[in-house]
């Protein structure tokens, strides 16, 4: 037993469209197969510990899809690392990814709710002990310890449901999904 | 071949609900149990198990709870008795030790295959329960050897483990219980919890059931709700058959030694993997509990029943910080696991292209396929369609299509 979040009718506009998606939902309910995208980004080696991403094509709905520009994603490292500091790093671009994510998924689940956004900022820390990856302690991971998000937002609504807003996007991210449980990564040479 | 209009297989609360409807309607029917009334009650439940509803509520159509304690909760002997005094009541025309073996399309009808013999029908009410089989996750197969598996269907009481700790998968209402009674008899225990649904016992001075019923949260439809499949998948709430502690939620486990943890995401390598999402599941139940009572307490604005406490509202559940992400599981920490990880039904004997993607019974608030219904599954048409307090009403719902298309089946 519980109580529904109330889904309002009227209409607010945080640039999402809604209804596309409900619609999507009502296709792959159809047809499932068609749900099934695979994402892909590839990695180019400039020189030190810079590198960039490139990202374009991508598999959904059944077939290929080419975007309108590439897009690039530059990974470095800072100074004290004794590296260019030309991009950020890519414990970094995690960390924004999991922002991005939280917060495009925000957007969504207000506007579903029928709720108006004004402004929201995701504040993302997240805490790394180097000696991790610089192998001195097994004891230590390699990764983040501790993620920690601080979400300011500005919307049409009381606390509660603003709080509502932002359990449902971490329930429904992609991202936050894979920072939180584990997943099967398989890494070969071509 | 024996031929008969209506066949209801099962004698729980759904299929002596359902031949009460078509007795008083009228139509000759039999209904098949594989043990006896009341089987599941007798024999798949673990011993301390009460109702979840209070005996008032026990409701069922022509029967209803006449003992010295309203407010009190069944125990599975008085389920089975109370369920018995339905049966005979209504002189249901149950079939006892009769196994169906295979239903199959037949002409206008359906054949029902038994150990005892074959039945040829032209209408046919699934009543056999939704909690026949446990769902255990893929991930039990990497469970080391040496630490004992248990399903609640198996689980009857503390006496029947080893020694040494117990983790227990899943914070329903059967995972809350089993927690805290495995707890109490001095095992340590860990309770593995994902989404779940806390709720109070009591609240402002009434059974939480009570407040359900009045402001007519269980008998909501479809219509009230934006995904009545997701409503379905929703894990039962933390309640227990006792009005003694107001809470059997992760904050009352806590105070009473069990360990919280997230989800069991996987078992890799010997080691238990659990969800980093404790957090949000936690604060998504608490929101979704004070939206409950908050919509409890505006219909008793509205309402103004008599003798109500003063509005409350309680503490969020405290999460643990870190919570335990691992757990090496060949290091003895454990010695048992039990899979509270929910229940499906069991319609492998049912032979007939009426199945959905995910191998559920498709169905139309009950309706499967001409002649064919399905009773007593959760949220069948409303959200109390599982309990035995709303299954009445869906039977006589269906107990009417079977009345409305009875003279059209058999032109």
């Amino acid at each position: 037993m519980t109580f529904e979040t109330k889904i309002s009718g009227t209409p607010v506009d945080n640039g999402v469209d809604t209804a596309s998606l409900i619609g999507a939902r009502a296709a792959f309910e159809q047809a499932p197969e068609a749900a099934s995208f695979t994402f892909r980004s590839s990695c180019d080696w400039i020189t030190g510990t810079q590198n960039r991403n490139t990202l374009n094509g991508y598999f959904g709905l059944g077939q290929e899809h080419a975007r309108k520009q590439t897009f690039t994603i530059a990974s470095d490292h800072p100074e004290v690392f004794h590296a260019a500091d030309t991009a950020p790093t890519p414990p970094e671009i995690l960390l924004s990814a999991l922002a991005s994510c939280l917060t495009g998924g925000l957007a969504a689940v207000a506007q579903h709710r029928g709720i108006k956004l004004h402004a929201a900022r995701a504040i993302v820390e997240g805490d790394i002990d180097v000696r991790g990856i610089l192998g001195m302690d097994p004891d230590i991971r390699n990764g983040f310890s501790a993620i920690r998000v601080r979400f300011e937002i500005s919307a049409d609504a009381s606390d509660a449901e603003i709080a509502a807003l932002v359990a449902q996007s971490q329930k429904r991210s992609a991202v936050f999904d894979m920072l939180t449980n584990p997943t099967n990564v398989v890494v070969e040479v071509a | 071949m024996k031929r008969i209009q209506t066949i209801v297989i099962g004698a729980g609360q759904a299929g002596l609900a359902m031949s009460h409807c078509l007795s008083e309607r009228g139509i000759a029917h039999v209904v098949v149990e594989r043990g006896e009334v009341a089987n599941s009650w007798r024999h798949e439940r673990w011993d301390s198990l009460r109702l979840l509803t209070p005996n008032w509520q026990s409701r069922l159509p022509g029967f209803a709870y006449a003992g010295p304690d309203p407010d009190g909760f069944m125990s599975l002997p008085q389920v089975v008795r109370h369920l018995s005094d339905y049966a005979r009541a209504s002189r249901a025309p149950v079939e006892e030790r009769t196994r169906v073996t295979s239903v199959t399309i037949d002409g206008g009808g359906y054949r029902v295959a038994t150990d005892r013999g074959d039945w040829a029908c032209r209408s046919l009410v699934i009543a056999s329960g939704a909690c026949n089989l446990a769902s255990v996750p893929a991930c039990a197969a990497g469970l080391p050897d040496g630490i004992a598996q248990l399903t609640p269907l198996e689980y009857r009481g503390p006496a029947q483990l080893a020694a040494g700790g117990v983790l227990i998968v899943g914070a329903s209402a059967t995972g809350v219980q089993l927690a805290a009674e495995i707890r109490a008899a001095g095992h340590a225990v860990t309770l593995a919890a994902g989404e779940h649904v806390r709720m109070p016992r009591h609240y402002r001075g009434r059974d939480i059931q009570w407040w359900m019923d009045r402001a007519g949260i269980h008998d909501a439809g479809h219509d009230a709700v934006d995904d009545p499949e997701r409503v379905r998948r929703l894990p039962s709430a933390q309640l227990a058959g006792t009005s003694e502690r107001r809470f059997f939620d992760l904050n009352s486990l806590q105070d009473a030694g069990v360990e919280i943890v997230g989800r069991l995401s996987a078992i890799r390598d010997g080691q238990a993997l659990f969800s980093g999402a404790l957090a949000n599941c936690c604060a998504l139940s608490d929101l979704k509990m004070n939206r409950l009572l908050a919509t409890l307490d505006e219909w008793a604005e509205r309402a103004q029943p008599e003798g109500l406490q003063s509005i409350e509202r309680f503490a969020p559940t405290r999460v643990p910080n870190p919570p335990r992400l691992t757990q090496d599981l060949t290091r003895g920490k454990f010695r048992t696991v039990i899979w509270a990880t929910g229940f499906r039904p069991d319609h492998g004997w049912l032979h007939a292209p009426v199945f959905d993607r995910k191998g559920r019974l498709a169905h139309r608030e009950g309706v499967v396929a001409p002649g064919l219904y399905a009773l007593g599954l959760p949220f069948l048409r409303r959200r109390n369609s599982a309990l035995i307090d709303g299954v009445g009403a869906d039977a006589a719902h269906l107990a009417d299509h079977i009345a409305g298309t009875r003279g059209r089946l058999a032109a």
